[in-house]
């Protein structure tokens, strides 16, 4: 792409949203950028599962669509420990332990006897997303359930234009950046982050340079199910869990690792800013079309980058 | 030689190859007799056809035709009309999948917008909404509005290949369910439309049973035939061979992107008449129709009868059906969803052929142990 053409497209995409931007702060400051907060909250949320589900995709090839399920039992579980000790950093740890453990099973007990394998992996994994949910529906029946968050983050804190803003929603952004740095520091710098990315980019020299790749894959599929309990308790706290939450935070992952390019941590920060943005400015400015806002995101990129904007070809 | 004289060179020459690649499956020979009578006066395409058809195709066809003046007006439309609209939405399916090598999960979005079409043309409960037509305009325009959406679709996910096509598939139908969810000027929201009809026609009604169900008998029967004939054509087979490799058809001068999107197309209008026997089924349309538990049953549908065959997506509609309705009495009420899921599990990890697979593979079996012994018996 010539550099003009570039120019082209940012203005064809960035003018649009800096006039309504301008036209949108001039006409309700307050309102513009309470949304823009909840839109980074909402992100926040969406990076954290999203994160997951494109590690695992980016290493193994396989699309988890039971992702959503493991997200809504990180959730019930981490709920039950909160009701019993109560305690929510419990509760948060009983989420990612749960669901890393669930996933660890599906690892090693069914994907690695179908290696290769893309589609009947995918079969397998709407087919337990089925079960999953069914089972939940069964132990935990139709009723919303919410956490308690303590003290230290519950109430509101005043900020300069917004005024009045939820803590927790700010401790959710924080924790997102910080798990967010978290992931991609292990990526970069420990030894098996470092395979984890060799295996994202050529799973065949991985295995020929001596590495077990099997422990990889669990390791990683263990992580990737893990961050989607742990989501599940954060964003069951910032908004509340019910039947039905699975196939929204599915979809979420779906829309962010296509736009934001499969196996990418980095992309996936970018797809769920995009997504989480659009859906919460749709919401406040356009309520009974803010998917639409989501799905044009979805085709523009795919449209421009098939392989999502932080994607690689091959 | 141009280009596109070495592509038609290329599509008669696979067109010439078609018929006999089809031949090689028939295990039976003809009886060497009958053949010679007939070849001296039925004309050629008659002995084709016939060459084509077996008893057991004789069978099936009485059966399904005979079948409502036996059956209960609940199993004629409660089991038997509602398996082939589904397994017709199913059918698109297979043919996607199984001769596109694309496996999309968009199906039952494109049948739901075309029901949601022949509501909002035609007439439903709220007058606001529906535009009136009469339903000879009403359903060939939601027919072609969800031909040409399935055909957007399949222009967006064969941008990408593979594994691919199922997660952006699958992400247009979740936020088609969530627009006509939220859209309360052209969906109506969570509540949907309703009171659409079967039209009546010359003194026959269509709501009752027995008609419905030769309407959708007839119209699964044509999707059955044009799939079939579709895969022996040039097309289907260009199709086959670019499910196969697609690089190797580019290279032959085959479209390969027009191709599939044609295969989106063709699927989309299967699924689109499936969608509008839905809607008459039913009587009304909710995003209910079009969520994902219900683009997932398609899959499951296709899955369950075995993706290699057409008649593998009826095959597969009926044991759905029968599930649905009879799961209730032989497992706790509400179990539904787990009875089915851990069928569909099962049959994703031990046969993933379908039931048509595990029939194969059993009839091939059986055939192994006669030969057997028959090599025991000779010496």
């Amino acid at each position: 792409m010539t550099d003009g053409r570039k120019i082209a497209l940012w203005l064809l995409f960035a003018g649009p949203i800096a006039v309504f931007s301008v036209w949108a702060i001039v006409d309700n400051p307050p309102l513009y950028f309470k949304t823009l907060l909840n839109g980074l909250t909402l992100a926040s949320l969406y990076f954290l599962v999203a994160s997951g589900f494109t590690l695992v995709f980016g290493l193994m090839r396989n699309v988890n669509l039971a992702h959503g399920s493991l997200y809504l039992l990180g959730a019930y579980v981490g709920w039950i420990v909160g009701e019993n000790t109560g305690s929510w950093l419990l509760a948060v740890a009983a989420g990612f332990l749960s669901s890393a453990a669930l996933g660890l099973l599906m690892q090693v007990f069914i994907f690695r006897f179908m290696e290769g394998q893309d589609l009947r992996q995918t079969l397998v994994t709407i087919g337990l997303s089925i079960v999953f949910a069914d089972l939940m529906l069964w132990a935990f029946g139709g009723e919303i359930y919410t956490f308690d968050p303590p003290a230290w983050i519950y109430g509101s804190t005043m900020l300069p234009v917004v005024e009045k803003f939820p803590t927790y929603r700010i401790a959710v952004l924080l924790a997102a950046i910080v798990i967010g740095f978290g992931l991609w520091t292990f990526l970069a710098k420990t030894r098996v982050g470092m395979m984890i990315r060799a295996g994202v980019d050529d799973r065949g020299m991985l295995a020929a340079s001596g590495v077990n790749v099997q422990l990889v894959f669990a390791v990683t599929f263990a992580i990737g199910a893990g961050l989607a309990g742990l989501a599940g308790v954060v964003g069951g706290t910032a908004l509340s869990i019910s039947p039905g939450e699975d196939t929204r935070y599915l979809l979420a992952s779906l829309v962010v690792v296509i736009v934001g390019g499969m196996g990418s941590v980095v992309g996936a920060s970018i797809g769920a800013l995009l997504i989480g943005l659009a859906e919460q400015f749709g919401l406040a400015y356009a309520p009974t079309y803010s998917v639409v806002f989501t799905f044009v995101i979805m085709v523009v990129a795919l449209a421009f980058r098939p392989r999502g904007i932080m994607g690689r070809a091959g | 030689m141009s280009a596109s004289q070495w592509r038609r060179a290329m599509n008669s020459a696979a067109a010439a190859a078609a018929p006999t690649l089809a031949a090689q499956p028939a295990r039976v020979p003809r009886p060497a007799a009958a053949a010679a009578g007939d070849a001296l006066d039925a004309p050629p395409w008659l002995d084709r056809l016939g060459a084509r058809i077996r008893l057991r195709h004789a069978v099936v066809l009485a059966a399904v035709v005979l079948y409502p003046l036996v059956a209960s007006p609940f199993f004629t439309y409660q089991i038997g009309a509602q398996s082939l609209a589904l397994g017709l939405i199913a059918l698109s399916l297979t043919f996607l999948g199984g001769y596109g090598g694309m496996v999309s999960l968009a199906q039952m979005t494109v049948a739901g917008l075309a029901g949601y079409l022949v509501a909002i043309f035609g007439t439903s409960s709220m007058a606001s909404i529906s535009l009136g037509w009469p339903w000879w305009l009403a359903v060939p325009f939601a027919l072609l509005g969800a031909t040409v959406f399935a055909a957007a679709v399949g222009w967006l996910s064969v941008r990408t290949e593979g594994i691919y096509t199922i997660m952006i598939t699958l992400a247009i139908g979740v936020a088609f369910f969530y627009l006509a969810q939220q859209n309360y000027t052209v969906f109506n929201g969570f509540q949907g439309l309703s009171k659409i009809a079967a039209p009546e026609l010359g003194g026959v009604d269509f709501k009752e049973p027995v008609a419905f169900y030769f309407v959708a008998l007839g119209c699964a029967l044509a999707g059955y035939f044009l799939v079939k004939h579709l895969v022996r054509a040039p097309f289907g087979v260009a199709l086959q061979g670019i499910r196969d490799n697609p690089r190797r058809m580019a290279s032959l001068g085959y479209h390969v992107t027009a191709h599939r999107v044609a295969a989106y197309a063709v699927a989309g209008l299967l699924a689109a008449v499936g969608g509008v026997l839905m809607v008459w089924y039913n009587g009304r349309i909710s995003p209910g129709t079009v969520n994902l538990a219900q683009m997932i049953s398609i899959l499951i549908i296709a899955v369950l009868g075995g993706m290699k065959h057409p008649i593998g997506a009826f095959v597969g509609a009926i044991v759905y059906v029968l599930l649905q309705n009879f799961a209730i009495d032989l497992f706790v009420r509400e179990r539904f969803n787990l009875v089915i899921g851990g069928v569909f599990l099962a049959v994703v990890l031990f046969s993933p052929d379908g039931l048509l697979g595990l029939w194969a593979k059993l009839r091939s079996s059986l055939v192994r142990t006669q030969i057997s012994h028959q090599k025991r018996r000779r010496p």
